[in-house]
């Protein structure tokens, strides 16, 4: 079973909102889903339709803070608590690649679903009134007219530091899961027993162990000069020798 | 929850609807088993009844489309009835109005013959229709409650007292419209609905009153620590992600003041339990189907305010990544 997930380092995202404008862009762009449309876009209060956003926090207090920058989307649960509770079956959960989608024909604009999310990752489309998320870039992660370097979701290709990582979650091999398993990747809220499939990596402390033995070594053969005789005007020297 | 006026009058609205059914039906089953002594049935009440359990029901209906983004497209609502409370609910829904109507229909064209006598009891084909529609009047409190029940992570919403208060508080009105209608008609059944209302509302007066004390006391599951995942008891959201606002900030705040909170806290208790009960007996006692109705009037308002709170309250956990709002 192929369960397709983002794996969101938090350790080098730096908020620059890349994959937002890039979700922004494909999705509205596109030829299929009917954009993402904007209210205000402008003016005062602008306000549309978002798959993903970057939020920040601060973590600790004053001088002893960490900026963290958070980037939200929906997280393709393995269990997702918005597909049982929508009334039409426009949502659902792919079994193939275990992408959690809405089919926009069939969905009525109850926005049961996103009551239904813990995350809040379900917004109504106010153009389209329909429910819209995260679709993974279903449209263009198939797309054999693209090479398959390009066959990822925007949001990852436009990562300027790479802290998205996308793929398989279900193969132990992927290089998602390796980074989950390496770098203990954590769900978000898992207290709900959701088992969301995007996973996100944590900050490190990145520090240079350097012990005194490591530069002072004992056998540092620079140290075997300095051990050298101590110098008596008694003894003769080399050119006592030569003269 | 931002509270929808949509589904607040939807909920309050059939609500009502089936509470009266309720009534007009234990009504007849008083009737049939005598208790009432030898009365003829009251036609014209339970004909007048069942068009205003329609009405009600009607305009329940007519108000949740406001709810939808696609109106037309609402009959694909009743299709995942296997897992979704709110399909049940779509099916219920038309289902118990359209067997309330035919019971109202049976009387209005006096088609009732006897399908069972036992005894000296007589089973009317009213009696057996009713007692269908009964069945899917409680099913339908059932589903509205569930709707939000089974809403697992909005721990104000998920426990078995939000079924409770929907049928208690849905009877509650129900029973006191019944008590006005019957007294509108003078029929004797004015004491035995005047009656159940009080009582209807007083249970429902203990239930509500638990559910707003449990909710007081509730601790909250998910925090900013297990939202983003950093192990530190001081997080605080400096950015949410979009300036203007976003659906995440419309839907699941009321942006009301902590003040208005507890005034609707404080004034709905009042107008739901309080004063219907005092005006019914007062009602009752004098005969008077001005302050009878006028019990129904104040109490169908209180519970508007009720659902607002109940929506107010609810504290959606993704609410934790806006705190910067």
């Amino acid at each position: 079973m192929t369960q397709l997930a983002l794996v969101i380092d938090l350790n080098v995202c730096v908020g620059c909102s890349a994959c937002v404008t890039s979700c922004k862009e494909w999705n509205t762009s596109g030829e299929s889903g009917g954009g993402m449309s904007d209210k205000n876009p402008y003016g005062k209060d602008p306000t549309g339709t978002f798959f993903n956003r970057v939020q920040t926090f601060e973590v600790g207090e004053y001088p002893k803070t960490e900026t963290v920058h958070f980037p939200k989307s929906c997280l393709h649960c393995e269990d997702p608590p918005c597909v049982p509770v929508c009334p039409t079956g426009a949502s659902y959960k792919r079994k193939e690649d275990g992408i959690v989608l809405v089919d926009y024909d069939k969905c009525i604009g109850c926005k049961y679903c996103s009551w239904a999310c813990p995350y809040g990752a379900r917004e109504i489309d106010e153009k389209q009134k329909v429910m819209k998320k995260c679709t993974l870039c279903v449209d263009r992660i198939y797309d054999m007219s693209l090479p398959e370097s390009r066959r990822k979701p925007a949001c990852v290709l436009a990562c300027p530091t790479s802290a998205r990582l996308f793929g398989d979650v279900h193969d132990p091999d992927s290089a998602v899961s390796v980074a989950i398993n390496e770098r203990g990747g954590y769900q978000l809220q898992p207290e709900w027993g959701t088992r969301p499939a995007n996973h996100y990596l944590p900050r490190r402390k990145t520090k240079a162990n350097v012990s005194d033995e490591a530069l002072h070594r004992v056998d540092n053969p620079l140290k075997k000069e300095e051990q050298r005789a101590p110098v008596s005007s008694d003894l003769p020297t080399l050119d006592d020798f030569l003269f | 929850m931002h509270p929808a006026f949509s589904v607040i009058f939807l909920t309050t609205l059939i609500g009502a609807g089936q509470g009266l059914f309720l009534a007009l039906y234990t009504g007849q089953v008083y009737a049939t088993f005598g208790v009432l002594g030898g009365e003829m049935p009251p036609v014209a009440l339970y004909v007048t009844g069942s068009l205003l359990v329609a009405l009600l029901m009607g305009l329940g209906l007519f108000a949740s489309f406001f709810h939808l983004g696609r109106p037309e497209r609402a009959w694909r609502a009743a299709t995942k009835w296997r897992t979704s409370w709110l399909a049940r609910e779509v099916i219920v829904l038309p289902a118990f109005s359209g067997i309330a109507v035919i019971w109202g229909a049976l009387y209005y064209f006096g088609i009732d013959p006897v399908v069972l006598v036992a005894g000296a009891v007589s089973i009317h084909l009213s009696l057996v229709v009713g007692a269908l529609a009964t069945a899917l009047a409680f099913l339908l409190y059932l589903c509205t409650g569930m709707i939000y029940a089974a809403i697992r992570f909005i721990q104000e919403w998920a426990t078995p007292l939000t079924v409770v208060n929907y049928l208690l508080l849905g009877g509650a009105s129900g029973f006191t419209l019944s008590a006005a209608l019957a007294g509108s008609q003078d029929s004797g059944l004015v004491t035995f609905y005047a009656m159940w209302a009080v009582i209807i509302t007083l249970i429902g007066f203990v239930t509500r009153m638990y559910s707003l004390r449990r909710n007081a006391k509730l601790k909250m599951k998910s925090s900013a620590c297990t939202a983003i995942g950093v192990r530190h008891p001081k997080i605080k959201q400096i950015s949410q992600g979009a300036m203007g606002g976003s659906f995440n900030t419309r839907e699941f705040f009321h942006h009301q003041t902590p003040q208005f909170m507890r005034m609707i806290k404080t004034l709905f208790p009042i107008a739901v339990f309080v004063l219907p009960v005092a005006l019914l007996v007062i009602g009752w006692g004098n005969g008077s189907v001005l302050l009878l109705a006028l019990a129904f009037v104040v109490q169908y308002l209180g519970l508007l305010a009720e659902r607002w709170f109940f929506f107010a309250q609810a504290n959606h956990p993704q609410n934790i990544y806006y705190q910067a709002t």
